[in-house]
């Protein structure tokens, strides 16, 4: 197999997104032109304002540009309707949130199962086999009929990110997925989506304050009022293992 | 999303705060069974007036005198009782002029005390002939009828109803007794079964030969063919010809009385099924006013559907947020709600159904103020109720349901 590491799953082209605050027009974001891979591993860091949660909502298929082409996987986003855009976020994303956003009154597993069942065409029993493979996946087999208060941080956000994997997307977006945990917990679900993106060959965009999670990533892009500021590669001897044995492959 | 996930995640949402939905549901409860309850009463009393009317024989045709409405002929009383005479009743026993009618019986009336001994009864007292019990569908229980031969004679006799002979003589056999009515002595022959519950209430007559009754208790005069009568009781050949009868004493009236084509009848002719038809309409309106109480109370049920709704859907922002952004669509999280609303007002229209199907099962036959209570349950108000009370759901769901899918799913997932 390839390694389709220059084939694009994000294409950013000339991306505005303004807001209407009382009389001002703020721009959000202000001409972004950016191209992430397939298997990438980036981190996007900036102050708060600087533009990057209206990055993530708009690669989420949340949020529409007011301007310019967003591209996922070759699909224009920017022109699709709102119905279009949920079975996007249903088949292609996987999202990750800082404050988990587990629906409290369910289990672990109930949660997983949620993306699959407005999917739909699954059976229970496909529902509930897959969302106990995502949950094995990031080590949480003890929890299935655990329900969040009765999990750490660390677990509940593990929870997170195997609802994020349990359609196979190609693309998981975390925001701030370490925002809240300790740094124990932290590494714990640095380590979880970076074996993601180097074992199941996952695209991941992560968007941090905390330097360690970035220098933990491929790629950093820097953001400040709405403008890409800084867009380099991250250099350390595990990613250059990495780099190897991908190109070994 | 399917219906069995839409109709689990709905069922699931509801049973997680039971006080709340058992609440709401509640008002559902009581506003159906209400409507269940009142329908089974009001329904009731429409089977039961129909049915004592019933009991009277659907071929009985009344003649009054007076143009009246039906509001006087079922009352009686009332008109000009001059207007019809003895001979206009014996000229509708013409089988020429009037070949549908069976059986003629006029009456007249008096009114006064009967006294036994110290024994002082107040009578409704009837002047009849022979033909009366049968018109009305009476039975003697003791003794004989008035006989014909009675009114020829202006005998000086009675047939007294239950009530009235029990309230004179006690236990005593009254036959052959006497008592005395209008200063005059009057034998009992004969004693009527009790007829009660039926809507014409005999009990408390005294039936006397219809000449005794205008000559000796009214102190009448006159040839016997003027004798005035305030009602004549026809019977039909048959129920089926009861319209044709009614066609055959109008003609003969109209002719004996020498009434212009462009006269007004000066008479009034009921049949029983008119009868029947004002009191179901009258019933009829009475049903559908207690209905619209308590269907009111139903609409109240459904806003207090409406208001928790509206408050789970703010409660529940965030839950909205994480289902959109894990790919539901607008419609998968307006369906959620609405089937949540329905959910609820179904589930209270199925208890109250059975609440109300139960007060008017064990409300059947209870007494109030004297008053009997007969219910009738109607499968069919069931189902409406129930088909309401979805609708109440679907119509006070769909507004917070449409609040919920219009949220900004970004605003959703921030919120706290």
């Amino acid at each position: 197999m390839t390694i389709p590491s220059l084939v694009p799953i994000i294409e950013l082209t000339n991306v505005t997104r303004e807001f209407q605050v009382g009389s001002q027009l703020v721009k959000a974001l202000d001409g972004i032109s950016l191209t992430i891979n397939r298997g990438e591993m980036v981190a996007i860091i900036g102050p708060s304002g600087s533009g990057k949660s209206t990055l993530m909502n708009t690669l989420g298929c949340l949020d529409t540009p007011s301007s310019g082409s967003f591209a996922l996987n070759g699909t224009n986003v920017s022109e699709l309707s709102d119905n279009e855009l949920a079975e996007i976020r249903s088949k292609q994303l996987g999202f990750v949130f800082q404050s988990y956003n587990l629906l409290p009154r369910e289990t672990a597993l109930k949660n997983v199962e949620l993306p699959l069942k407005y999917a739909g065409g699954y059976s229970g029993k496909d529902r509930r086999e897959a969302a106990r493979i995502a949950l094995d996946r990031v080590g949480l087999s003890h929890r299935y009929d655990h329900r969040p208060v009765q999990m750490s941080g660390g677990e509940q956000q593990r929870v997170g990110i195997a609802r994020a994997l349990v359609k196979n997307p190609d693309l998981i977006l975390a925001d701030e997925p370490t925002g809240n945990l300790d740094s124990k917990s932290s590494a714990e679900v640095i380590e979880m989506l970076r074996s993601l993106n180097e074992q199941d060959g996952k695209t991941i965009v992560v968007v941090t304050h905390d330097p360690e999670v970035a220098e933990a990533t491929k790629r950093i892009i820097a953001f400040r009022d709405g403008q890409i500021v800084e867009d380099r590669p991250v250099v350390h001897p595990s990613n250059t293992a990495t780099a190897n044995s991908e190109a070994t492959e | 999303m399917n219906f069995v996930l839409l109709f689990s995640t709905a069922f699931a949402s509801v049973t997680a705060n039971k006080l709340r939905a058992g609440l709401t549901l509640l008002g559902i409860v009581i506003g159906v069974s209400s409507v269940i309850a009142m329908m089974a009463v009001g329904r009731g009393a429409q089977v039961s007036v129909t049915s004592r009317i019933s009991e009277l024989g659907t071929d009985l045709i009344t003649v009054r005198p007076g143009a009246q409405a039906l509001r006087f002929a079922f009352f009686g009383g009332g008109g000009n009782s001059d207007v019809l005479s003895f001979a206009d009743a014996l000229a509708l026993k013409d089988d020429v002029f009037a070949p549908e009618v069976r059986l003629v019986a006029p009456e007249n009336s008096f009114s006064g005390s009967a006294v036994v001994g110290g024994e002082n009864t107040f009578v409704n007292g009837v002047g009849v002939t022979a033909e009366y019990l049968e018109a009305r569908n009476l039975v003697i229980a003791s003794g004989r009828n008035i006989s014909n031969v009675d009114v020829q004679n202006t005998s000086m006799v009675a047939v007294l109803g239950s009530e009235t002979s029990e309230s004179l003589f006690g236990q005593r056999d009254p036959i052959g007794a006497t008592l005395k009515i209008s200063g005059r002595l009057l034998t009992v022959v004969g004693v009527m079964e009790s007829q009660e519950g039926t809507i014409f209430n005999p009990d408390n007559s005294v039936l006397v030969p219809i000449t005794t009754a205008h000559y000796r208790l009214n102190n009448g005069k006159g040839l016997i063919d003027s004798i005035g009568v305030s009602s004549i009781n026809v019977l039909a050949t048959s129920e089926s010809t009861v319209g044709e009868a009614r066609l055959d004493i109008s003609t003969v009236l109209r002719l004996r009385h020498e009434l212009d084509a462009d006269e007004d009848d000066d008479f009034s002719i009921t049949t029983q099924q008119d009868t029947i038809e004002t009191l179901e309409g009258t019933q009829g309106t009475f049903v559908i006013l207690l209905g619209s109480i308590a269907g009111i109370s139903l609409l109240v049920g459904g806003i207090g559907v409406m208001n928790i709704m509206l408050v789970s859907v703010t409660e529940r922002t965030r839950e909205i947020g994480i289902r959109r952004a894990v790919g539901a669509k607008r419609r998968d999280i307006l369906f959620q709600f609405v089937t949540e609303a329905v959910l609820m007002t179904f589930a209270g229209g199925i208890l109250g159904v059975l609440v109300g199907w139960a007060i008017a099962y064990f409300g059947n036959g209870a007494t109030v103020d004297g008053d009997i209570i007969e219910t009738v349950i109607e499968t069919r108000i069931a189902l409406i109720a129930l088909g309401v009370s979805v609708a109440v759901g679907l119509f006070f769901g769909i507004y917070p349901a449409a609040r919920a899918a219009a949220l900004n799913p970004i605003e959703a997932l921030r919120h706290e």
